[in-house]
C-alpha cells in the first residue's frame, strides 16, 4: 500500500471530503443535513489520521488511538445533535437552521 | 500487485468523494442519508486499505450501524417538514459563497500544500518484501489499558454524558406527548384538510412560538 499509493493520493482525498463536508455543513437549511457535513468533516479528519499513522508512524499505534477517540467524540456528538434537533422540531416545529433564531437580538 | 492497488484505492476515492457530493446536494434528506452511508463505507474500504482493520470495523459498527440509523430515525421524526419539495440548500448568493469557500480552499490552501510539502516517510525496512513493523489490534488493547488509560476513562464518562444528555434533551413529558393517529383518524384528517380553510395562519413570520402546540391538525382532544 505504502509503495503502490502516496501519501498525497489519500491527504488530498481525506481534503476533498473534508472540503466537501464543510459546503454541506455551510448550505444546507436542514438542521439534520448540516450535521451529516458535520459527520463527512471528522470522517476526513480520521482518514488524516490513520494515513498518517500508516505512512509516517506505522510502529506505534498513536494514530489510529486518536482516530478512535475521535469517533467516540462524533458519536457523542451525532447523540446529542440529534436530540437537539428533535427538541427544536417539537417546539417550533420547523428544522430549518435559519428558522431557529430567538437567540438574535 | 501495485496496479491493483493504485485501482482498488482509485474506486475507493471515487466511491468516498462520489458519494459525499451526492450527500450535500441530493434534494431529499433522505436520500442523502443513504449516500452518507456508502460515504461511511468507503472510509471504511479505505481504512482496510490502510491496513488498520480494527478502525476499519469500528466504522462500520459505530457510523454505518449507529450514527447513520439514528440520523435516519431523526428524518422520520421531522417527516413533516423535511419531506421533498421544501428547498434544502440556502438560496442564492449564499449557496455560490459557500461554493465559493469550499472549492478554494481546497484548490488553493489544502491541495498544493499536500502536494508540495515533502513528507519524511521511513525508508523502507531491508530489502523489498520484508513485512513492515506494523502496529496491531494487540498494540491497540495495550495503549488502551497503559498508556491511555486516562483518556480512555474520559472517553467512556464522555459517552455516558452523552447518553444522559441526549435523553434528557429529547424527552418528552407525557402530558405533551401526541398519540400516534389510527388509519381512521388520518383519513378524517385529510379529509377535513382538504377543504380550503378560511383561517390562515399569519403570513409574517412562520409562528415560532415557542412551545408551539404540536402539529394543530393531528392533535387528538383528549
Amino acid at each position: 500500500m505504502t509503495a503502490a499509493v502516496p501519501l498525497e493520493a489519500v491527504l488530498v482525498v481525506a481534503g476533498a471530503l473534508f472540503c466537501i463536508g464543510l459546503f454541506g455543513a455551510l448550505s444546507r437549511r436542514n438542521l439534520i443535513g448540516v450535521l451529516m457535513g458535520v459527520e463527512l468533516m471528522l470522517n476526513a479528519v480520521n482518514i488524516n489520521l490513520v494515513a498518517f499513522w500508516r505512512y509516517l508512524e506505522p510502529r506505534f499505534i498513536t494514530g489510529q488511538t486518536f482516530a478512535i477517540f475521535i469517533i467516540c467524540v462524533a458519536a457523542a456528538e451525532a447523540a446529542v445533535g440529534l436530540a437537539m434537533v428533535i427538541a427544536i422540531y417539537r417546539n417550533w416545529l420547523t428544522v430549518n437552521a435559519d428558522a431557529v433564531d430567538s437567540l438574535k437580538g | 500487485m501495485a496496479t491493483v492497488i493504485q485501482i482498488i484505492f482509485g474506486l475507493i476515492a471515487a466511491l468516498v468523494v462520489g458519494a459525499a457530493v451526492m450527500v450535500v446536494t441530493v434534494r431529499n434528506v433522505i436520500h442523502a442519508a443513504l449516500w452518507l452511508i456508502a460515504c461511511f463505507f468507503g472510509v471504511g474500504a479505505l481504512y482496510m486499505l490502510l491496513e488498520a482493520e480494527f478502525l476499519a470495523v469500528v466504522q462500520v459498527l459505530v457510523y454505518v450501524g449507529a450514527i447513520s440509523i439514528l440520523i435516519l430515525f431523526a428524518i422520520m421524526l421531522t417527516r413533516q417538514v423535511t419531506g421533498e419539495g421544501v428547498r434544502q440548500l440556502v438560496g442564492g448568493w449564499r449557496l455560490w459563497l459557500t461554493a465559493a469557500i469550499s472549492a478554494l480552499l481546497f484548490a488553493v490552501a489544502i491541495a498544493p500544500t499536500v502536494i508540495a510539502h515533502r513528507w519524511n516517510t521511513p525508508a523502507p525496512p531491508g530489502p523489498p518484501g520484508t513485512p513492515e513493523p506494523l502496529a496491531g489490534v494487540a498494540e491497540l488493547g495495550r495503549a488502551f489499558v497503559y498508556e491511555f488509560l486516562l483518556q480512555f476513562q474520559v472517553a467512556g464518562v464522555l459517552l455516558t454524558v452523552a447518553l444522559i444528555g441526549a435523553i434528557v434533551i429529547a424527552f418528552e413529558e407525557r402530558a405533551r406527548r401526541r398519540r400516534v393517529l389510527t388509519l381512521a383518524e388520518e383519513h378524517e384528517l385529510r379529509k377535513r384538510l382538504a377543504q380550503p380553510q378560511p383561517v390562515e395562519a399569519p403570513a409574517g413570520e412562520p409562528a415560532p412560538a415557542p412551545r408551539a402546540t404540536p402539529i394543530s391538525e393531528g392533535e387528538v382532544q383528549q
